[in-house]
């Protein structure tokens, strides 16, 4: 027999009673419940300190990780998505997108921003994960067509580090377009010899992977993504058996050949500087 | 014959007709004025039912299961065939078919889903869905055809790439990424046709083209109905609702620019007349070959990157002044709209 007695079942406090926690001061770690300071999180590029899990992170920490002292333009900030089709599931397309600009303080799930890294200049797009969970609209479409042809203009490499569930069902038939639109363009930095890394950060799937995020000169993964075609719930209802472990992720690839080489995060901006000095382009052409 | 839910009034005509005709067979009355009557009757029904088919209609009539698939059209259309197999490194898949054919006279590279016509044949071409060696096939035969000059023919019928265990471990984001770079700078003209389920990443991965067709009653999306509504809605149930807002009919394609045109098929569908539908097919072939073949390769290429780049609607946020709307879309020169409304009440009449 317990010493006191619970008077009544369960937990009664409405969730807008409870007190958070202030965000931004303590990290647990989503892979082993391992706390950490942000700070701490930062200095180690937003990673685990106990089991190196890497932490989703944006497209700016992106830039700010890998541009020489954080520096860096970003381009095409003006371009938005808007709900043309009038798509409604339970929300409608344009409350979503909204929402999404409101929580991410971002204008899109794609940012392209240029800089150089060790002195070499080099043009960087990145997904970002929190804008609708990194799919493919429209406007990311954009976003590397004109990324690529500023590539081309001022004869840089391009790199997309991708990010994302897929393709943006809520703009249809366009968003399935982006993936020959954007396959296409690449073609167009092979012919004019500009190379073309990609990198796949957890996770990567759906259409981003099935175009731009699979046809790097270079394909590199930071480890432990989840990277693939179908997602895992939707290939286990198919195939309905279990999984095998590490099943989809960077490592899954790499051995099985779609992969150059896999990166740890904090070593990922001297990779890059090498990558840029070793596919060093001549000026002219 | 079989009838889909929308049909059901068709099919008691069609039983009433099948009894006067006994009775006719029988011998002492003359039938003829009723059965000419019930006939006319079944056409006027079918002209009012098709007249109006909503967004998921489209889907169940690109799923007939007594729809012409590739097979049909490549039997029918080429006076010589030879179907090529396997990829050249794993295997030959089942659910994407490929092979040099001749139609009129010219040699052409066919590559198409192919779905099965009963329970095994539907299992061995499993469902019409693709693994990587059958991307990896339809690139190896549009190679060829880009060695010898001769232009490509795809018809894109599936209602996705399959999504299975051997398929993730071979690529099959790989293959079809693959195909789009490379049908993107293809030498030869590619020449598309979705002639029944346009789904997702599995119908473009063979479905990159300088002129892409859908006809009338198939679709185009980027995902199911039914994987969108248990995606969106978390539930089976909402089909109905998922292929209306995904806009997914050729009529939407076409008004959206990201399609070239459509082609007509007979009155109840291109299974109710298949030799009609292959005529068709035949005739809009040649033409848009005739059209293409005349092009210098470098501008066929240009032409066919450009379409693609112009693909998306976004808008563009002017700084300080109001948002002007940018639909990147509308600046698409007005294709030629194959089959015409004229067209189509010919079909009907």
């Amino acid at each position: 027999m317990g010493w006191f007695k619970r008077l009544k079942d369960g937990i009664q406090t409405a969730t807008k009673f409870k007190k958070e926690a202030p965000d931004g001061l303590w990290h647990k770690c989503k892979s082993c419940g391992h706390l950490s300071t942000i700070k701490e999180l930062r200095e180690n590029f937003y990673k685990c300190n106990s089991c190196n899990y890497h932490v989703r992170i944006g497209s700016y920490d992106y830039f700010d990780l890998l541009f020489d002292d954080s520096e860096y333009e970003l381009l095409l900030e003006d371009l938005v998505s808007y709900d043309f089709l009038g798509f409604k599931d339970l929300k409608p397309y344009d409350e979503r997108l909204k929402a999404a600009r409101k929580k991410s303080q971002l204008k899109d799930a794609m940012s392209v921003g240029t800089g150089t890294i060790e002195g070499k200049s080099i043009v960087i797009a990145a997904m970002d994960f929190s804008f609708i969970g990194g799919s493919m609209g429209s406007v990311v479409g954009e976003k590397i067509s004109r990324a690529i042809d500023y590539a081309l203009q001022h004869r840089m490499p391009f790199m997309i580090i991708s990010k994302s569930g897929g393709a943006r069902m809520m703009e249809s038939a366009f968003s399935l377009m982006q993936m020959a639109k954007t396959s296409a363009k690449l073609t167009l930095l092979a012919k004019a010899g500009i190379p073309y890394f990609s990198l796949l950060t957890d996770p990567t799937t759906g259409g981003v992977t099935a175009s731009f995020a699979m046809l790097g000169d270079i394909n590199f993964a930071e480890p432990k993504a989840l990277i693939g075609f179908a997602g895992p719930r939707v290939i286990k209802e198919t195939i309905k058996r279990d999984l095998p472990e590490g099943f989809q992720t960077s490592e899954f690839l790499l051995d099985n050949g779609f992969l150059d080489f896999i990166v740890d995060r904090k070593d990922l901006r001297d990779k890059l500087a090498e990558l840029l000095h070793l596919f060093e382009i001549q000026s002219s052409s | 014959m079989v009838f889909l839910d929308f049909e059901k009034p068709l099919e008691s005509l069609y039983e009433q007709l099948e009894k006067i005709r006994q009775v006719g067979e029988k011998g002492d009355v003359d039938v003829s004025p009723m059965i000419q009557e019930l006939e006319k009757k079944i056409n006027d029904k079918r002209i009012e039912i098709y007249d109006h088919l909503s967004g998921w209609q489209r889907v169940q009539l690109s799923r007939h299961p007594e729809r012409p698939y590739t097979y049909h059209y490549i039997k029918h259309l080429t006076s010589s065939f030879i179907e090529l197999h396997g990829d050249r490194y794993f295997k030959d898949d089942k659910a994407i078919v490929g092979g040099l054919g001749k139609i009129d006279g010219r040699t052409v590279v066919i590559i198409g889903h192919q779905k099965g016509v009963n329970t095994k044949m539907r299992q061995y071409r499993n469902f019409g869905m693709a693994n990587p060696e059958g991307y990896r096939k339809a690139l190896r035969l549009m190679k060829m055809a880009e060695r010898f000059g001769f232009p490509v023919l795809s018809l894109i019928d599936t209602p996705g790439a399959y999504p299975g265990l051997e398929a993730e471990e071979r690529g099959q984001a790989e293959a079809i990424a693959r195909n789009l770079f490379e049908m993107a700078q293809l030498k030869v003209p590619i020449l598309c046709y979705v002639i029944g389920e346009g789904a997702s990443g599995g119908a473009i991965g063979i479905g990159l083209g300088d002129r892409v067709f859908m006809l009338e009653n198939t679709w185009y999306s980027v995902i199911s109905p039914e994987s969108c509504s248990s995606i969106l809605w978390r539930s089976w149930d909402h089909k109905e609702q998922a292929a209306e807002q995904l806009k997914l009919t050729a009529e939407n394609m076409f008004e959206f620019g990201l399609i070239d045109g459509i082609i007509y098929e007979p009155l109840g569908g291109a299974h109710a007349n298949r030799e009609e539908m292959v005529e068709i097919l035949r005739k809009h072939i040649n033409k848009e070959l005739d059209m293409l073949e005349g092009m210098e390769v470098d501008e066929l290429i240009s032409k066919r990157i450009e379409k693609y780049e112009k693909m998306g609607r976004f808008m563009v946020e002017e700084p300080e002044l109001e948002e002007a709307e940018k639909d990147s879309s509308k600046e698409l020169a007005p294709a030629p709209n194959e089959g015409s409304a004229n067209q189509k009440s010919d079909d009907h009449s």
